[in-house]
């Protein structure tokens, strides 16, 4: 193993159930259903599948749901205002926990 | 980057379809260990793939054309001569009198551009055949002289079909050129108003959708709802049907995934689509196409890759579809393109 991340992995995904075919099967028709459309549509689902591939900052998600995204017609400013999403959430999550860091010194402090 | 040249006026080595078919020939396939797409029908029994009947007879009136799209697999443009002159459209239409065909498909380049575009329109539907016109849209706004085609469409209820890859200009303009989105509105909105796209008009105005890159595209229908949404929120325009169209690689497109390093996970992207049915459901079978010289082929693409048909028929002068019917079709690696996923045609999914 020369690096830990590969793009050519992402196309090994389905051989997950080389190892434990039951859950791979039950992971994979669920995941089917989730991103089949819906009460939200297919593009919708893609969009935040790719807000929350930055969230979890994983490589191959980032990969796959670019394609995805731009395969079902989303325009880049669709796509950056999608990431945009995820990164507010990520940045607001950090500081709404200052109303805590403030409570704390409030508490501490004269 | 937009270019303003044609692969052929820039002397570019894929402007001959020798050395296309030896690029897409080459050893990728057997390095990325994937199948012939000849194996791959096999697989399916569908090899030799045989004609069904000719239901469209499309017409290739020539590679002339007001644009020079980086996508395009005609590699058609303002620099290319080669127009289908008036004695061959006379052969066409003394072929298709023959017959009951009931569609004429006629593309290019921009077919408006050949001198003797209207003189066939008329004729072909004196003949009573369906004629749908693959139009690019700008060249409505190009010059006075088309300003009227919006008009002469209606007046022999010609079907439109107009390429439109995307609902903004910054896509659309990347793929077919600066100022494309913007003249490609005016012109719908130019068809719009005789009619074109209108409910219960029975003037038909479909678009073409096709990726601006190296993906396939996504679900016809999910697009076409797009598509209706912001053109007519943003632009109160509309339309008929839309068709989703993967990309070929021939020609431009074929040196677009090259240069960008994107041609192996384009090919290994389209085998790994391959789907059966859509295999089945190919347009070659029901299609015959016919070059500006009025040779024939299976298909555009197989035309722009001079594969004529393999019949002892090979010239529209000597039209016969019977013999025709007893061919074996061309095919290559190129025709993944076709039966990825939903699968590709002129006409969109097929699958």
């Amino acid at each position: 193993m020369q690096t830990y991340y590969d793009p050519a992995d992402l196309k090994k995904f389905g051989q997950i159930g080389e190892f434990q075919k039951e859950f791979a099967d039950k992971f994979f028709a669920y995941y089917g259903a989730v991103f089949a459309e819906g009460a939200l549509t297919a593009r919708e689902k893609s969009l935040i599948a790719l807000a929350v591939s930055h969230t979890v900052q994983c490589p191959y998600c980032i990969d796959a749901y670019t394609s995805d995204t731009l395969e079902k017609g989303c325009s880049e400013q669709e796509m950056m205002e999608a990431v945009h999403v995820a990164a507010a959430i990520r940045g607001g999550a950090t500081l709404v926990h200052g109303v805590q860091m403030m409570n704390k010194a409030k508490e501490l402090s004269m | 980057m937009s270019t303003t040249k044609s692969l052929k006026a820039a002397g570019h080595t894929l402007a001959s379809s020798a050395a296309q078919l030896d690029f897409i020939g080459n050893d990728t396939f057997s390095k990325l260990g994937l199948p012939s797409f000849r194996e791959k029908l096999d697989d399916v029994d569908l090899f030799p793939l045989t004609p069904t009947q000719i239901d469209i007879f499309q017409v290739n009136v020539g590679k002339m054309c007001n644009q020079v799209c980086r996508h395009c697999h005609v590699d058609a443009g303002p620099d290319r001569k080669e127009i289908m002159t008036r004695e061959t459209m006379q052969q066409c239409l003394d072929a298709l009198a023959k017959t009951s065909i009931p569609t004429v498909d006629l593309t290019g380049g921009a077919p408006e551009m050949n001198p003797n575009f209207r003189w066939f329109v008329e004729e072909l539907t004196r003949l009573g055949r369906h004629v749908i016109v693959r139009c690019n849209l700008t060249i409505i706004v190009a010059n006075p002289k088309y300003h009227d085609l919006p008009e002469f469409f209606r007046d022999h209820q010609i079907e439109v079909v107009s390429s439109l890859p995307f609902y903004n200009a910054d896509k659309t303009d990347r793929q077919r050129g600066k100022g494309v989105f913007a003249d490609s509105i005016r012109a719908m909105k130019m068809l719009n108003d005789v009619g074109y796209g209108q409910e219960e008009s029975g003037l038909i105005l479909n678009l073409v959708y096709n990726p601006n890159g190296a993906f396939l595209p996504g679900d016809q229908g999910s697009l076409k709802r797009q598509f209706k949404r912001v053109l007519s929120d943003e632009f109160g325009l509309v339309f008929n049907d839309l068709y989703a169209i993967t990309n070929v690689p021939v020609s431009r497109y074929l040196d677009y995934l090259i240069t960008s390093g994107n041609y192996d996970g384009y090919m290994e992207k389209l085998v790994n689509s391959f789907n059966p049915s859509a295999a089945a459901g190919v347009m070659c079978r029901n299609t015959i196409s016919i070059g500006w010289d009025g040779q024939l082929y299976d298909c555009d693409f197989n035309q722009m890759l001079d594969l004529n048909v393999a019949s002892q028929i090979t010239h529209i002068r000597d039209f016969d579809a019977d013999k025709l019917a007893k061919r074996s079709i061309i095919v290559n690696e190129h025709c993944y393109a076709c039966t990825a996923g939903a699968g590709s045609s002129c006409g969109g999914a097929t699958a």
